[in-house]
């Protein structure tokens, strides 16, 4: 049986209202979309899917890595691979981006299964996560929304096994997004939904029933993905579907998440499975494709995951659309990136295991743990007797900290911490905390986010947020 | 350092500063002939080409090496050493230069310290954007890691930080060659802006261009060419762990100024430096810093900074008057520069050349400085014969 062992999610707690968007005062609980803020982007997004997924697991038997996104920073060089050093999984390991559709996510999520079904992979780990922009102010600014999901694809402990799945292709300019161009484009909405999303979706799920020999009311979740609120309503219309029966696609609450958005339907559908439950996933872009999953006994036995209910929980109002602008980089008065090289590619190079990994190392003679990798002990001055150190996925607390007002950030200060983990003394900005909450000795943990783009290029290390309570 | 190795072997002769500031019609070579002539009148030097045996010099921002200073001052035909380290860069070079002269190597040494810092078109802090890790990298973010700690601990405040800001800005009002002439109020300090908390503008040293410079001599020279030659009691470097990183660190102290000060304390054979040192320069690149620094260098007892602050015990008239020309704080703070300039002060002190600030009657005079993470420290000690 082949399926999904764990899942997990990442929604940034970053909220714009759909009031702000449109210039006018927020409401109390009114619309709002999920943004992720200046520090964060496809990449850190996915990690920390990623993270949520793999808690409590090894990563060991790790040996692929498929990542879907179509808002990965670079054109040629690839994301899995740097996703699979930030997670410090095995070096031997297949790694491939999907990209290009919004329907990545689902294509990487089948790849996957396929790859574990002909047994050319034992455990794949698949991330979807985009966060694609809109011109500001345009009508489709309020649609999209940004977030990741991530799932381990494995021929053992399956909590959801792959029943079905059919696909189709088609050209058509309904959404895309060219070179060099930070917006997405549309063409007028009746064509994109008469034409383009309501005509492949239907047919990409008819296609499986009629596969699989089975009817819309053997599944206990169907989960549509859409561009919008209007669409997901008339795609269900078209299909006849029971309410009951509709997952929510969190319109208003987190926006319609690119090629993450598939993986976070189905993230909180898992949520809420009981064994023996089917569940149907379809996804559009180009075509359209539609998988279907029956749940298995062994969910039951997964420890909860962080996943989009768990994050929709967490929240943090932006305070104006204006600090919507700067994070993403949208603001004149945002520094016009130079010509500067950027850090040295060498460094870059030699610091992956400190900066990506967020390795440390523990001294063998005296225990002391530090980071970044020293020649000689801290401590007892040892020379180069150390056993490597993963500290991305311990807990830590804060030693002393500082509010440093000149750090080009949207809504200074930056929290600046000496952070301990494990013992190691580490200079360690501190996020999604405001200001007042920090204190000493306060618990928190890593966070892979985009530190600065010197260069014109993302630039990652690692930060800490306040330890949730309930982790 | 072998405790006997240089105290009272030495002796200065001669000082000089330039004006402290934005510099922007001078050049490095510029403000080093300033001082460097200053000095030569002080010490009654008229044919430097002839009577410099060997120069120290120290910057942290010139990318040319001792070769500005040759090549500012004509000074060819001997060795001339840059040294760097820190915002301990001047006095390191100040100790180079006295170990040089107490070895026997030379007569007569030019100890200068330098830097121009506002050739870089940088407004007070910048952030140093050449790693990913231990960001953001400004001086004001590290040294002030051990506010919320020492606040925490020891209860100290924002209030108490001031009144060492209100000091330094009313000593530098004083001080002819100060960058900064402005009193402050304590509500000026509370509205300035922050920079890195609890630091606002006003706790913050102002960075500025700057040189200064010394010249030594033999002491049995120095006895022949002025009675009131100020000799070298001690003169103390040292490199500590950083602290950022140092496992255990608890943020209540700079570590590495109290064990530089017991080096040169030792050397110095002082027991009691409260009772015994009449007047010190402290590294105030924040003001906080400077607060720390009057417990470490043991001029009152840990924890007490505070209610020494509340009595005036560091003013101008108080019992250990502490920043008497503004500091870096108002004199301003050129990086290489500043461990000089404190020794050209602390000398126009013990030789009642220090006009309107001048204190009364000191004997024996402290300068201390500490930088980088910081892990850099100097102390150097000098006094009346």
């Amino acid at each position: 049986m082949i399926g999904i062992q764990s899942y997990g999610a990442y929604i940034p707690p970053t909220r714009l209202s759909f009031a702000s968007m449109a210039g006018r005062p927020a409401v109390e609980d009114g619309p709002e979309k999920a943004v992720a803020w200046n520090d964060e982007d496809s990449v850190t997004m996915a990690v920390a899917a990623a993270l949520n997924c793999l808690r409590g697991l090894g990563r060991e038997e790790i040996d692929g890595l498929f990542f879907a996104s179509t808002t990965y920073p670079f054109m040629e060089k690839q994301g899995a691979s740097l996703i699979a050093r930030a997670l410090d999984l095995p070096r031997s390991l297949r790694t491939a981006d999907y990209t290009g559709s919004l329907r990545a996510g689902l294509s990487a999520l089948r790849g996957a299964l396929d790859a574990v079904a002909a047994g050319s992979a034992r455990k794949v780990l698949v991330v979807a996560s985009d966060c694609r922009m809109a011109a500001p102010r345009s009508a489709l600014e309020m649609n999209f929304g940004d977030g990741a999901a991530a799932f381990l694809i494995s021929a053992d402990g399956v909590i959801a096994s792959l029943e079905s799945s059919h696909a189709i292709a088609e050209e058509i300019l309904d959404f895309w997004r060219s070179e060099g161009d930070p917006y997405v484009h549309t063409w007028e909405d009746r064509f994109v939904i008469q034409e383009g999303y309501l005509p492949q979706m239907v047919e990409a799920l008819q296609g499986l029933l009629h596969a699989s020999g089975t009817t819309l009311t053997d599944y206990a979740k169907v989960m549509l993905c859409a561009p919008d609120k209007r669409s997901h309503g008339t795609a269900a219309r078209a299909l006849k579907l029971d309410p009951t029966r509709i997952q929510d696609p969190l319109f208003g609450k987190l926006g319609s998440a690119g090629a993450a958005f598939a993986g976070l339907q189905l993230a909180a559908a898992l949520e809420s499975a009981a064994p023996g439950d089917r569940l149907l996933l379809a996804s559009h872009g180009d075509g359209a494709e539609a998988a279907s999953f029956e749940v298995g006994a062994a969910i039951a036995k997964l420890p909860a995951r962080r996943g989009v209910s768990w994050h929709l929980a967490r929240r943090r109002a932006v305070p104006s659309y204006d600090h919507y602008l700067k994070a993403r980089g949208l603001h004149p008065s945002e520094w016009t990136k130079g010509s500067d090289p950027g850090l040295s590619a060498t460094i870059h190079y030699r610091e992956r295991d400190a900066d990506l990994s967020f390795c440390g190392q523990r001294c063998n003679a005296c225990g002391t743990v530090q980071f970044p990798a020293q020649r000689v002990c801290d401590s007892c001055f040892a020379k180069d007797d150390f056993a490597r150190l993963r500290l991305s996925d311990k807990v830590g607390k804060v030693v002393t900290y500082t509010f440093d007002y000149f750090f080009p950030t949207p809504d200074p200060p930056t929290v600046v911490t000496i952070s301990e983990i494990e013992g190691a003394r580490i200079h360690l900005q501190l996020v999604d905390c405001p200001p007042e909450q920090v204190a000493i000795d306060m618990p928190i943990e890593p966070t892979f986010r985009r530190i600065h783009d010197v260069g014109g290029r993302p630039n990652y290390f690692w930060k800490g947020i306040p330890l949730p309570e309930d982790a | 350092m072998r405790k006997d190795a240089i105290r009272d072997k030495v002796s200065i002769i001669g000082v000089g500063c330039c004006q402290f500031g934005e510099n922007w019609d001078q050049s490095p070579s510029d403000m080093i002939v300033d001082a460097a002539y200053e000095a030569y009148a002080d010490a009654g030097i008229e044919n430097p080409q002839a009577q410099i045996d060997a120069v120290f010099t120290g910057s942290i921002y010139s990318n040319k090496g001792p070769h500005e200073c040759s090549d500012a001052l004509k000074l060819f035909n001997k060795p001339v050493t840059m040294v760097s380290n820190y915002c301990a860069t001047g006095t390191d070079a100040f100790r180079c230069g006295v170990m040089a002269v107490a070895c026997g190597a030379y007569d007569t040494v030019l100890v200068l310290g330098y830097d121009k810092p506002k050739d870089r078109g940088v407004s007070g802090p910048s952030v140093m954007m050449d790693g990913v890790r231990d960001l953001p990298k400004t001086p004001a973010g590290w040294f002030s890691l051990c506010a919320a700690t020492y606040f925490k601990k020891y209860g100290a405040s924002r209030d108490d930080l001031a009144r060492i800001a209100i000091k330094n800005h009313h000593n530098g009002t004083l001080a002819p060659r100060s960058f900064l002439k402005r009193e402050i109020t304590l509500e000026d300090y509370k509205k300035a802006r922050l920079i890195s908390w609890p630091f606002g503008v006003y706790d913050c040293a102002a960075q500025t261009d700057g040189a200064a410079a010394a010249i030594i001599t033999r002491s049995d020279l120095a006895k022949n060419l002025r009675d009131d030659h100020v000799l070298v009691k001690a003169v103390s470097v040292q490199a500590g762990p950083n602290p950022q990183r140092e496992p255990g660190n608890d943020f209540l102290s700079w570590k590495p100024t109290a064990s530089t000060a017991a080096e040169a304390y030792a050397q110095a054979g002082i027991a009691d430096p409260r009772a015994e040192i009449g007047i010190a320069q402290v590294h105030d690149c924040f003001s906080l810093t400077e607060l720390l620094s009057y417990e470490d260098l043991g001029f009152c007892e840990k924890g007490s900074a505070k209610e020494h602050i509340a009595s005036g015990y560091f003013e101008l008239d108080g019992e250990l008057p502490v920043n008497t020309d503004g500091g870096l704080k108002s004199f301003g703070h050129p990086t290489g520069a500043t461990g000089v300039r404190m020794i050209y002060e602390n000398v126009l002190q013990l030789q009642g050349r220090a006009e309107k600030r001048q204190i009364a009657n000191p004997k024996l005079a402290l300068s201390h400085n500490i930088g980088g993470h910081p892990t850099a420290c100097g102390v150097a000690i000098i006094g009346l014969p």
